[in-house]
């Protein structure tokens, strides 16, 4: 890995100010990005760490109801914190790495890199969560925009990330059990207003939501309601883990495996 | 260069740091506490594995900046006061829970950080908590076995297979 300058600051606003810096980056748990310079594809000149930002790191519920994670809380403390208010979420944050990463792992590091085989965007989508950041809140179905690809702008910081709680919700992943990232995983959740099923580890364009299995399920929140449906092969990753065709198959199976589940 | 300052099995220590050090070379080249292993280097194998402020973390994955002012235990911290096998090495011998030892300081490691959160676990629970450290020898029967004994549990009906 190139060398650094390593800078911690203890606020938000002093973190944005070193960000403002030439060729800085933010550090979240570093659990992707420290990998990703040990094999050189990134070399920042100066490394912002968020892990001391206080005001970034916990779990509570606002006044509207809804679960609100500090961008700089890991996936441990997820796991653990919203085991009994949001208990989908709950289990989709156990799920990811194994242990020792989720102890480092952040929400904000996640969803900022978007990594198109990553959990938590499809529970952000799948949730219709609000990304909030430095400057604005970002409605997740605006902020996902392809592979390692979102809203963001240049030194902007997920400070938070608000998750409306459902009435029911679940996340099947279908590992690679190599990297143990998803083959594909799906996230399920069922709200007054309708559900909402994000699949993510299958597209190449990263995390999307699958609108007929949602308009199925809306009406009959059963597996049974989405066996009947297809996805198109077209434009899903094909890779030595498993072809198009495969990951499309898969969709529809995890779908299924989660709406049961989250009964 | 940054200076850090942490304590690791119980001592304070401090040194000089490049941004880039990671806290398994400050650990092993520094310290020379070489008992923690780098097996991978890519955070798959777990064989780094150390506690930082009680939870287990991967320490090829972490730089040492980060884990300025923590406490820190590695594996020369695990034995009890006396120098005498902690409860779970002791479990490791007594159950050939290791052949090249390789992973061992990882697997003691995490083995500590489950019995902390979940002191009987079963032995699926045993088996999903393992999956960041690989072991190429053991197939894993007999470190199930040796984490499930260490925490007071019977293990006889574990035979490896």
């Amino acid at each position: 890995m190139h060398n650094f300058e390593f800078v911690k600051p203890g606020t938000i606003s002093d973190a944005v100010a070193a960000l403002g810096g030439e060729e800085a980056q933010a550090l979240g748990g570093g659990q992707t990005l420290l990998p990703t310079m040990k094999q050189r594809l990134a070399a920042p000149t100066t490394l912002v760490s968020l892990s001391g930002v206080g005001e970034m790191v916990g779990v509570c519920t606002n006044d509207a109801g809804e679960i609100c994670i500090g961008g700089a809380t890991t996936h441990a403390q997820v796991q653990a914190e919203t085991a009994s208010s949001y208990p989908g979420l709950s289990g989709l944050a156990g799920q990811i790495g194994d242990p020792a990463v989720r102890n480092r792992g952040t929400i904000g590091g996640s969803l900022a890199n978007n990594d198109p085989a990553a959990c938590y965007p499809s529970a952000a989508l799948g949730s219709g969560a609000t990304i909030v950041t430095n400057t604005r809140e970002i409605a997740a179905d605006d902020y996902f925009q392809g592979m390692f690809t979102t809203a963001l702008d240049e030194g902007e910081i997920v400070t938070e990330v608000r998750f409306p709680v459902p009435m029911a919700a679940n996340y099947q992943k279908f590992v690679q059990p190599a990297s143990r990232f998803a083959l594909t995983g799906v996230f399920v959740a069922k709200y007054a207003s309708g559900v909402r099923v994000a699949v993510t580890g299958a597209s190449e364009n990263g995390v999307f939501r699958w609108s007929e299995a949602e308009a199925a399920l809306s009406s009959s929140f059963t597996a049974d309601a989405v066996k009947d449906l297809s996805v198109p092969a077209d434009g899903m990753i094909g890779d030595l883990h498993g072809t198009p065709d495969y990951r499309a198959h898969l969709v529809k199976v995890m779908t299924g495996r989660a709406v049961t589940a989250a009964q | 260069m940054t200076s850090v300052t942490m304590t690791v099995n119980g001592k304070s220590v401090s040194g000089d740091v490049e941004g880039r050090t990671l806290l398994v070379q400050f650990l092993r080249d520094d310290l020379k506490l070489t008992g923690t292993h780098v097996g991978c280097d890519t955070s798959q194998c777990g064989a780094c594995q150390v506690h930082v402020d009680g939870k287990a973390v991967k320490a090829c994955t972490m730089l040492a900046a980060e884990a300025d002012g923590a406490d820190v235990k590695t594996i020369e911290g695990m034995a009890n006061a006396d120098g005498s096998l902690s409860v779970i090495q002791q479990a490791f011998q007594d159950h050939h829970g290791l052949q090249c030892g390789f992973c061992t300081p990882g697997m003691v490691m995490t083995a500590a950080a489950l019995l902390k959160e979940n002191p009987k676990p079963t032995e699926a629970e045993v088996r999903h908590y393992l999956e960041g450290n690989i072991c190429r020898c053991t197939g894993y029967h007999n470190i199930v076995k040796a984490i499930l004994a260490a925490s007071g549990q019977e293990v006889t009906q574990i035979a490896a297979e």
